[in-house]
């Protein structure tokens, strides 16, 4: 189970009438690079911000190390905050960005000034001490903010969609930068995105999040492979996702086809959601496979060919490097192990459990 | 975040020094000298003196005010479009005046404008008539004009200098000749500054008594005058205060017609 | 081409109309001869007796110490109320801008005479306690500081509304006290737009004439006051010799800071 660095024990949220957090419960790891993932209003933000002290819960508690720290106010808090846009402040030069927070403390002159080379050096941007923060470009910035921020060795680095302003290239790079200083600085991460890839990427774990509740905790591979309701498949990747019925254990038939596959459990004549990924559905001759179709839409995306085939009256998305003219007659199987099934969840906003992280 | 009780001292003082001393011109507006409550002094405003003081004013005020448009609208196109708009220069060239004091300003037209004045002499070298405008309604207007012009340019300059070079490039992209475009959309988009300058050179002209004691000889008396002596000479503060409430009514009604259109872009400064 | 020039030819018709009295009253400060009308030729005689006159350097120095301090006071009034302003509820907000902007939409013969009221009545009410209260400097000061309010907030409001509020917060954040934060990060923010609010507030009270003519009393005459006193008797030509070194005192000063835009932002650092 690991240490318990950070917790959020029942914690509800309420703005102007409206639920954003309900009854969430988390907790956190020593040095995790931990991501808040879920389309904009789900609640991650919001999280992210009762951590920083921004934000008071309406309802439960923060515990840091042990500690009750739910009304501390964010200055009196071992964690730091990488902000949307920056919020470097911009009547200081980088120098005094960064020792900002390390002179409220009352460090000395010396102790501040090797903090600065220090965090400059490990983002990279030794030299620019007496640089003004409107004369950098947005991923520099990016940079001093995290400089800025980690020079105070908080427990905890919070950070709220960083990247957010970034070209694609740019951000690419600082997530492999990202990755780096957590792994150089051993200190957990707790980052906020709504972009799938990025906390694919990044992540040691991943919490998916939709109207206020947890809807999935795992490793990267685990939402990846193993989304446990439609709304995490449907958020995470391209997928397919069918209304199906599960006959018995390791059949499952969808459109009146009967497909083989491995899960077990969910008893006989069940309706379950069956997902199957784009890159998981296989073409071939006609009759080769379980069910045959035509093909409809055909992209070409660099790396592979996106279809669509119109096989039982339904649109299935399929991705392979070799290509199938629109208008071509194929069949299409799939690996037992490439399905997953999943129950219909009862409600939309449906909690997953809390799992260990 | 910050302390609730910075409003305090803020609070106070509004209370204090602006909402009471209006509540004072309204109580002496609406009673007479034994304290009881009376119309007269509203009234008062339809006596022959008061009225033509009034008219005068309403006339020679929105003269001047759609003189003032009509100078300050091309400038602020022209100071927008150019390299002299950037680096509040435009604001420094406008406020500058400002630190000369305003009644000697006013003055130095009386220098001006008068017969043998200056003015008169340019004119009369170059074999023109004279002109004999110090002292008539006409310097008045003028009066107004000259000091109030940076109140229409800068929140018409304000307005027009923020309007999206894009927008003015869309238009143009979709047909719009040089004069379609200024009409159908800067000038839509620069009503706010216009009706805030609109105010912003109204209620001060409306309102004046300075520059008709200086421009006007001192025998044309505008309402601003009336009311003037009504509290200096000490003749009635009652019919002052009446009468400046009768000229609230029109301040009122040219701010909420401003309001309308004033969604805080029209500011000045 | 032609274009360009025209636009060129109107902006200087209209600067020559904004500037030629002021021109005028500077041609006048160096003429010998009294009357305004002839030129008498070159002296500097009026700027020699000016530093003799002791009633136009009184009047300059209650001008200019009302103008620092109503501005002073205004700035300080005025940035506290916006940032209160600034962080109330939208309805509250609205109407405390409409009081805000009283002073400044409402017509300054009105705003001048309902000060007037409000003095003279209060001073009835305290002589019945026996306290002696009449209108002079305090009362002009007030009048001042009353009008200067609305120019101030109008300065600082759009300051605040541009302030990334997460700059605050990343100072918390680092550990800065709301004072500290707010000292540290929001004041040096917002100082421009605190500076010409100031500055503002200082131009209006030093041109004021209206307000203070009805708030005076006996004593407390300003340069505007003074003037209009003199108007019958004829304006003294020192009045043009001082408004002239002023004049030129203020835009060496603006033309100075103006072309040095650096050293004012690291002014505004420490």
């Amino acid at each position: 189970m690991g240490n318990k660095l950070i917790e959020l024990q029942h914690i509800s949220k309420i703005y102007d009438g409206h639920k954003v957090l309900d009854d969430l419960n988390l907790y956190f790891n020593e040095n995790k690079f931990l991501t808040l993932l879920g389309p904009s209003g789900c609640g991650k933000t919001t999280t992210l911000r009762i951590l920083g002290g921004f934000e008071m819960p309406d309802e439960g508690h923060v515990i840091f190390s042990g500690e009750d720290i739910t009304s501390l106010p964010p200055n009196k808090r071992q964690l730091n905050t990488v902000f949307q846009k920056y919020a470097l402040f911009t009547h200081m030069n980088i120098a005094e960005n960064i020792a900002f927070g390390l002179k409220i403390s009352g460090k000395s002159k010396t102790y501040i000034e090797d903090k600065i080379k220090y965090a400059l050096k490990l983002v990279n941007l030794d030299g620019y001490e007496k640089r003004m923060p409107d004369s950098l470009s947005g991923g520099q910035q990016q940079r001093i903010a995290i400089a800025r921020a980690i020079v105070n060795e908080p427990k905890v680095l919070l950070l709220d969609e960083p990247l957010g302003a970034l070209d694609l290239k740019l951000r690419q790079e600082m997530q492999y930068e990202l990755i780096r200083m957590k792994n150089e600085l051993g200190i957990t991460f707790i980052y906020v995105t709504h972009d799938q890839e990025e906390a694919l990427t990044m992540s040691d774990t991943i919490v998916v999040m939709n109207q206020g509740y947890i809807q999935q905790i795992g490793t990267p591979e685990d939402i990846y492979n193993e989304p446990t309701n439609a709304f995490v498949a449907d958020f995470i990747g391209d997928s397919n996702i069918f209304p199906g019925i599960m006959l018995e254990d390791k059949v499952v038939e969808i459109f009146g086809v009967i497909f083989p596959c491995v899960d077990t459990g969910f008893g006989h004549n069940r309706p379950v959601d069956v997902v199957i990924r784009p890159e998981d559905v296989e073409l071939g001759a006609p009759g080769a496979g379980t069910v045959d179709g035509v093909v409809s839409h055909l992209i070409f995306k660099g790396v592979h060919y996106e279809m669509e085939v119109t096989a039982c009256g339904q649109e299935w998305l399929v991705q392979s490097t070799r290509m199938y003219p629109v208008g071509e007659h194929v069949s299409i199987s799939v690996d037992p192990f490439n399905i997953q099934i999943m129950n219909k969840p009862e409600s939309e906003d449906e909690e997953a459990v809390v799992l260990d992280v | 975040m910050y302390k609730k009780s910075l409003s305090c001292p803020f609070l106070i003082w509004a209370a204090a020094f602006i909402i009471i001393p209006l509540l004072f011109i309204m109580y002496y507006g609406l009673t007479d000298k034994s304290g009881s409550f009376t119309m007269a002094n509203l009234m008062a405003v339809a006596t022959a003196e008061h009225s033509k003081a009034l008219f005068l004013s309403l006339g020679l005020s929105l003269l001047s005010t759609v003189i003032c448009l009509i100078l300050a609208y091309p400038l602020a196109l022209i100071l927008s479009g150019s390299r002299l708009g950037k680096s509040g220069f435009v604001i420094f060239l406008f406020i500058l005046p400002m630190w000369m004091n305003f009644l000697l300003r006013t003055l130095a037209w009386v220098v001006l404008l008068d017969t043998n004045g200056v003015l008169d002499t340019i004119l009369k070298f170059f074999g023109l008539k004279g002109m004999k405008i110090i002292n008539t309604p006409a310097a008045i207007v003028f009066g107004m004009v000259y000091d109030f012009l940076p109140f229409m340019i800068l929140p018409i300059y304000n307005v027009v200098s923020k309007i999206d070079v894009n927008v003015i490039n869309a238009a143009r992209d979709l047909g719009a000749n040089s004069f379609q475009t200024l009409y159908k959309v800067i000038f839509p988009l620069s009503l706010p500054g216009v009706v805030s300058g609109i105010t912003m050179v109204f209620v001060p002209s409306l309102t004046t008594f300075v520059i008709s004691t200086l421009l006007g000889g001192g025998k044309i008396l505008l309402i601003g005058n009336v009311i003037e002596q009504e509290f200096m000479k000490g003749t009635s503060w009652h019919i002052g205060s009446g009468l400046s409430l009768v000229l609230m009514l029109f301040i009122i009604v040219s701010m909420i017609l401003s309001s309308k259109y004033d969604h805080g872009e029209g500011n000045v400064l | 081409m032609m274009k360009k020039l025209g636009r060129r030819f109107y902006l200087f018709l209209i600067i020559l109309f904004l500037y030629a009295p002021i021109g005028t009253l500077m041609v006048l400060s160096f003429n010998d001869s009294r009357t305004s009308v002839k030129w008498g030729g070159f002296s500097l005689k009026w700027y020699q007796r000016l530093f003799e006159n002791d009633t136009i350097l009184a009047a300059l120095g209650n001008t200019l110490l009302i103008a620092v301090l109503s501005a002073a006071i205004a700035t300080l009034l005025g940035t506290s109320a916006s940032i209160a302003i600034h962080h109330m509820k939208k309805r509250r907000q609205s109407i405390c801008m409409s009081i805000v902007n009283i002073p400044m939409l409402n017509a300054e013969i009105v705003t001048g005479i309902a000060f007037m009221l409000l003095f003279i009545s209060a001073g009835n009410l305290l002589s019945i306690f026996g306290i002696h209260f009449e209108m002079g400097f305090g009362t002009v000061l007030i009048g001042h500081i009353t009008f200067n309010l609305p120019y101030v907030v109008l300065s600082v409001m759009p300051k605040l509304k541009q302030l990334n509020i997460s700059m605050y917060e990343a100072a918390l954040d680092l550990g800065a006290g709301e004072g500290q934060a707010f000292f540290r990060v929001v004041l040096p923010d917002i100082m421009p737009g605190v500076l010409s609010g100031f500055l503002l507030s200082f131009t209006m009270s030093l041109d004021d004439f209206v307000i203070t003519h009805f708030v005076k009393g006996l004593g407390a005459d300003t340069l505007s006051t003074l003037i209009y006193s003199e108007l019958r008797k004829g304006i003294k030509p020192e009045m043009y010799a001082l408004s002239t070194i002023m004049f030129l005192a203020v835009f060496l000063v603006l033309v100075f800071v103006n072309l040095n835009p650096r050293e004012q932002s690291a002014a505004y650092r420490h």
